[in-house]
């Protein structure tokens, strides 16, 4: 920067924010006397970090001398200005003293002048460039990272997404990226303005006066013991707040979540006076943090204000003994001033780096992520699957301690329904994730058709399989685009021939748009059996060999449900089907049901046969019909 | 933003006390560069050192002042700041409880917290930007001005007209600037929506193998994002170096028109270098309105939001206190707990068509009416009428005989005992949670209510039976037995009236059964309602209401009902088929 406008004694409490971030996330302030996370590797992430900027190295270099031209100009123009000052100084004195012919030398100052404004166009207009070409680099190296993210997702295996939350993911994926552009946008080209106006300011300083120089940069320790002194208090005060506004925030997030049962109670009072006090302790711990945190920048300014009062009266005091000229003192003051700001601002950026590597560290450990192992080399394709599949020894467990599915065979002929029941933890799902080598098995092999599952390529083989689970997954697009998603390159005669067979194409027809009707993001512009009739009819367009239903009708109320199994039995006939169920009375149609238990088949065979051998299916029967005597 | 002032108003003093501080401290500032002057004119051009010294310890002194000024003003600005923070959540958080269940879901318990937490926040935030930058900010331009003219009108013009020129700038800048930001912020969204998406429906798109088709939408929605972000930002690349240039052309024009006064006589060498700094100090509060608006935005969508829930009248009310019946208290207290539905038409603000239309039928004590149909027939909406979570548009829900609009909401509620579909817990004890029902509840009703809930045998089973705490959202227990705890707390509650929402679905088929003959006796002598999904926990109430788009097609015994309802029927039959066959 050129002469930073970082003047006079009331400078800024914090330097005014850099105006990328207009738009950009909130940031924290990079204010001093804030707790700062640590990273747990702090050069090897910020090496990594600086990796990505490895393929813009030509256009940073640019930035880097354009942000050292536009520098150095700016911090040479007040000495020319204290030149001019010095000239108009001495025509005045020679004036006063009344010598003949004496005056301002005005041609002189117009040259210095003249010089000074293209100094600082060119100044300014490199401080331009840097930002503008900054703002390509910070971008499109955050568009890798985000493509890289995006891409790592597809290369996760499942069981990364089973065992964190959807936030979790997200936070990495959105807020630490956003760090990530923030910092490569605004605080890169601050940390090299900041340096090198330190030490032109220094250098330029020196020229002028060691002195006054020496003075100054004494007032450097002074500044930093006290704001280390200040800052230590601070953070003490701003762990108080943060506890106490967690309290806060979790007796609001409480109160929110249950506001029916407040109301039904009748306790919306006793909620606010809880509120008041929790609301009133942090509001004890903000005004303090507040507080302490808002002296560092006056006491700050005394310091340099202390600068400021010694360079005005030892160079005034210097000047009356003509060891200097006036207009040096007048550039001093302005170098004193620029001097105290990019130390301050250095601090700032410290913190801030410091955050933006936690932040990549945390984007980077998700890029670390175990990946799904390739497709084996030579995995093929079932070219027209038939549907017979086979679990020949299978094991698997989740937890290495904790064993799930042992020892489990099956065989399922082309065509055949197959029923999984058994109670919550029983591996019902376990058996869809190991079939779709979702998951994959630790002992034993899947055979479909008889091709070991794991010598097929991954895509090939879930198109061979059709699923509709219970959580009907509908994306924001049109209805058609929706039941598209069954198979690339749908036809549209064939789209509404899937929604046909699968009754959705009446509902359709009677919606705003028919297959245009837009889904908004909780598509509750459906109702829940819409929304899995509409799943049907991707199930249909996709026409797979295997059909798998993991409790697809389980949300939806029984009269719904006697309605979409219409459709489900339309969709099953002629495939091999996987149904899992909790309402036995949708599945007693099956060729064979499988009675899961820890993870073991315990028992097998038809309905009939199941309901006469009294067994464990039985009894699971017996209690989801117990007490209901109906007469019909 | 102007309207949360009124939460500024109590402070006014405290405000009163940050302007004159602001005052002071621009004064102070103001008069460093004055007295530099000073020590020019009086001592470098007349060769008086002492005078030197002397006006460096008045500048010392000075400098001191201004500082405890600052320190001082950052005390009261804290305070008023977080005092105005304090105040706004507390009346959102007032706000909020006060909403109607409708109203409440109308924003999502989500969007609220943000609105409290968040969002007063970031004006909070605000408020102490304004107080300890920008309110200094006119002062030190103003005083500068003011002060640069009592030494020179000429080359205070040159200050005076620069400001405009200035604010031109960047209001072009940011004109160009805050659309771009408008169309990047759907951008963002659109980015997170499809990442989003990808998350949850990773099952979904790896079965369909349509894995490229997701990286190829992120792909479009990333690289969009990126070339607006990469215009906002080379658009905002100007804003600094403009104005920067602007403050350099500044101090060239004072040097050259300060020195052609110099030369004229009318102006002394000092004036010209304290023209300078004011210079400087003027741009800088430029600057300082400048990072305002940099901040504003945000801060001002942030006070839209909270304005959007304080603006909000609740739609519940409390009768008027003289409009309530005299002795209705006492009658009500009186009251079995008769329920009467008169014709009752509610429709959802917003709705296209009636959640439910012309119900009517009456529940008496002693009798459990039952509420059946499909999941968006209206039942949970019809049991919400009673404790007037909602109040109906068309006719007239009465308490043994009183429209519920009539009664004083906590005397209404004080008779009802509510338990919602998915239970909800609050952090505490179990018996905590059980006496949320009604605190003054002994320690012998609150086990007697557990062991009628069914709830006493795994109570016991936990470390510290009744004391052993429930965690925040009850994640330490199952969800059948956060339900029974929910029921428990109902029942120790002593109600006239229950409203079981649906509550049995969380149970296991043995313990709904052993839960609901419980239930029989200890509420004997209530009216009970039971919104229920399962037949065979409806089967034998003394009379279903069946409910088929909002309006009532049956009432009746089930008995009656399996002759008379087609409805019912089906119902029945998608349930119970499977008993024919066995």
């Amino acid at each position: 920067m050129s002469t930073p406008p970082r003047p006079q004694p009331s400078g800024p409490p914090t330097p005014p924010r850099p105006p990328a971030s207009i738009f950009g996330p909130p940031r924290p302030m990079g204010g001093l006397g804030v707790p700062v996370q640590k990273a747990k590797n702090f050069k090897g992430t910020l090496n990594r970090l600086l990796g990505y900027l490895r393929p813009h190295r030509g256009a940073l270099t640019v930035v880097v001398v354009a942000g050292a031209i536009g520098t150095v100009f700016g911090v040479v123009g007040p000495k020319i200005l204290g030149l001019a000052t010095t000239k108009i100084f001495e025509g005045y004195m020679a004036k006063a003293a009344g010598r003949p012919g004496a005056g301002i030398d005005f041609a002189g100052i117009g040259r210095l002048l003249s010089g000074l404004i293209a100094l600082y166009v060119v100044a300014n207009v490199f401080q331009y460039l840097m930002q503008y070409l900054m703002a390509n680099v910070a971008q499109r190296t955050v568009y890798t990272l985000r493509q890289e993210v995006e891409a790592k997702f597809d290369r996760l295996p499942l069981k990364f997404f089973d065992t964190r939350t959807r936030g979790e993911v997200m936070s990495r994926a959105v807020n630490d990226l956003d760090s990530i552009s923030g910092t490569l946008q605004q605080n890169l080209t601050q940390l090299l303005t900041s340096v090198l106006t330190l030490v032109g300011v220094i250098v330029m300083m020196l020229t002028i006066s060691w002195i006054l120089t020496v003075g100054i940069v004494l007032t450097l320790p002074l500044s930093i013991i006290i704001v280390a002194r200040i800052a230590k208090r601070s953070q003490k005060f701003f762990m108080q707040q943060q506890a106490a506004l967690g309290a806060l925030n979790g007796h609001v997030a409480e109160m929110y979540g249950g506001h029916t049962i407040v109301t039904a109670f009748g306790h919306e009072e006793r909620a606010i006076a809880t509120f008041d006090t929790l609301n009133a302790k942090y509001y004890d711990g903000a005004w303090r943090a507040q507080f302490v945190s808002g002296i560092i920048m006056p006491t700050m300014m005394f310091v340099g204000n202390l600068g400021f009062v010694f360079v005005a009266v030892i160079g005034g005091l210097l000047v009356t003994r003509q060891s200097i000229a006036i207009g040096d003192v007048q550039a001093f003051i302005q170098y004193a001033r620029q001097f105290s700001m990019p130390i301050m601002q250095l601090s700032g950026i410290a913190n801030m780096i410091q955050l933006t590597v936690v932040a990549a560290e945390r984007v980077f450990e998700l890029l670390d992520e175990a990946e799904e192992a390739p497709d084996a080399p030579g995995a093929t394709v079932i070219a027209e699957p038939r549907g017979a599949v086979q679990f020949d020894a299978v094991s698997f467990r989740y937890k290495e301690d904790v064993p799930l599915i042992e020892d489990l065979s099956l065989e399922v002929a082309p065509g055949q329904t197959i029923a999984i029941v058994g109670p919550t933890g029983a591996g019902k799902t376990t058996l869809v994730n190991l079939l779709m080598r979702f998951y994959d098995v630790d002992g034993g092999s899947i055979r479909v058709d008889g091709i070991d599952i794991r010598q097929v390529k991954r895509g090939a083989l879930r198109r061979t399989f059709g699923m509709v689970l219970q959580d009907t997954w509908l994306f924001s697009g049109t209805i058609r685009e929706n039941i598209a998603y069954g198979r690339e390159g749908a036809s549209e005669a064939a789209i509404v021939e899937a929604a046909k067979a699968a009754q959705a194409d009446h509902f359709i027809r009677t919606l705003p748009e028919n297959y245009d009707t837009a889904i908004n993001e909780e598509a509750s512009n459906l109702s829940q059996g819409q929304k899995q009739l509409l799943t049907i009819a991707r199930a249909f367009l996709a026409d797979p060999a295997v059909l798998i239903l993991d409790e697809a009708t389980s949300s939806v109320d029984t009269r719904t449900e006697v309605l979409i199994q219409e459709s489900m039995h339309r969709l099953m006939h002629g495939r091999t089907a996987f149904v899992i169920a909790h309402r036995l009375s949708t599945i007693r149609n099956a060729d064979v049901i499988l009675m899961m238990e820890g993870g073991r088949i315990v028992e097998r065979g038809s309905h009939h046969d199941l309901l006469a051998a009294k067994g464990r299916y039985a009894a699971l029967y017996e209690s989801q019909f117990a007490g209901r005597a109906v007469t019909v | 933003m102007l309207k949360l002032a009124r939460f500024l108003a109590p402070h006014r003093r405290q405000l009163a006390l940050v302007l004159v501080l602001a005052l002071a401290q621009s004064m102070a500032n103001l008069l460093l560069p004055r007295l530099t002057s000073d020590i020019v004119d009086q001592g470098i051009i007349k060769g008086d050192q002492f005078h030197i010294l002397e006006i460096g310890g008045l500048m010392l002194l000075i400098s001191l002042l201004a500082t405890a000024g600052a320190i001082a003003g950052s005390f009261v600005s804290a305070k008023v700041a977080t005092g105005f923070g304090r105040d706004l959540r507390g009346a959102i958080f007032a706000r909020t409880e006060r909403l109607s269940v409708h109203q409440f879901a109308r924003f999502g318990a989500a969007s609220l917290v943000t609105r409290t937490t968040n969002d007063t926040t970031q004006v909070q935030q605000m408020i102490i930007m304004m107080l300890t930058m920008v309110i200094a900010a006119p002062m030190m331009a103003i005083g500068g001005v003011i002060l640069a003219l009592s030494q020179d009108t000429q080359l205070a013009w040159v200050l005076v007209a620069v400001m405009p020129v200035m604010a031109v700038v960047f209001a072009l800048i940011m004109r160009g600037a805050v659309p771009l930001s408008t169309v990047m912020q759907v951008k963002i969204e659109r980015l997170n929506l499809v990442l989003g998406e990808g998350l949850s429906g990773v099952r979904v798109i790896r079965a369909f193998d349509r894995g490229a088709r997701q990286r190829e939408r992120f792909d479009h929605a990333n690289l969009d994002l990126t070339d607006t972000a990469i215009s906002v930002n080379r658009l905002i690349a100007v804003l600094m170096p403009a104005l920067i240039l602007m403050l350099n052309f500044t101090s060239v024009a004072i040097i050259w028109v300060g020195s052609h006064r110099v030369d004229a006589g009318v102006m002394q060498v000092g004036a010209m270098f304290s023209s300078l700094q004011y210079a400087m100090q003027i741009l800088f509060s430029v600057f300082m309105v400048t990072a305002m608006f940099v901040m504003l935005p945000r801060a001002s969508a942030s006070a839209a939001r909270i304005h959007e829930v304080l603006d909000l009248e609740p739609e519940i009310t409390d009768p008027a206190a003289h409009a309530v019946e005299t002795g209705l208290e006492v009658r009500l207290r009186a009251g079995a707990g008769h329920v009467e539905f008169r014709n009752v038409t509610f429709q959802y603000p917003g709705a296209e068509e009636p959640a439910l239309t012309g119900v009517s039928f009456t529940a008496h004590p002693g009798e459990v009416t039952a509420i059946v149909g499909g999941t968006g027939s209206g039942k949970s909406t019809l049991a919400g009428l009673i404790p007037r979570f909602y109040d109906a548009n068309d006719g007239e829900v009465l308490l043994d005989g009183v429209d519920v609009r009539a009664v004083p909401q906590a005397a209404l509620r004080a008779r009802i005992g509510f338990v919602p579909q998915t239970a909800v817990l609050f952090t505490g004890s179990v018996a905590e949670n059980i006496r949320y029902g009604r605190e003054d509840a002994s320690d012998a009703e609150v086990r007697h209510a557990a062991t009628v809930a069914q709830a006493l045998d795994f109570i016991e089973a936990m470390p510290d039976q009744f004391a052993s705490p429930v965690s925040q959202g009850g994640t330490n227990l199952s969800g059948g037995q956060k339900q029974r705890v929910s029921i428990a707390r109902a029942i120790v509650r002593r109600p006239d009236v229950y409203v079981f929402d649906d509550s049995f679905s969380a149970l296991d088929y043995t313990t709904d059964a052993k839960l609901r003959a419980a239930l029989r006796a200890e509420t004997s002598r209530a009216t009970v309602f039971v919104v229920a999904q399962r037949i065979s926990t409806v089967i034998n109430a003394d009379r279903i209401v069946v409910l088929d788009d909002g309006r009532v097609v049956g009432i009746g015994t089930h008995t009656e009902l399996l002759k008379t309802s087609e409805v019912y029927r089906e119902i029945v039959a998608s349930q119970v088929s499977l008993d024919e066959v066995a």
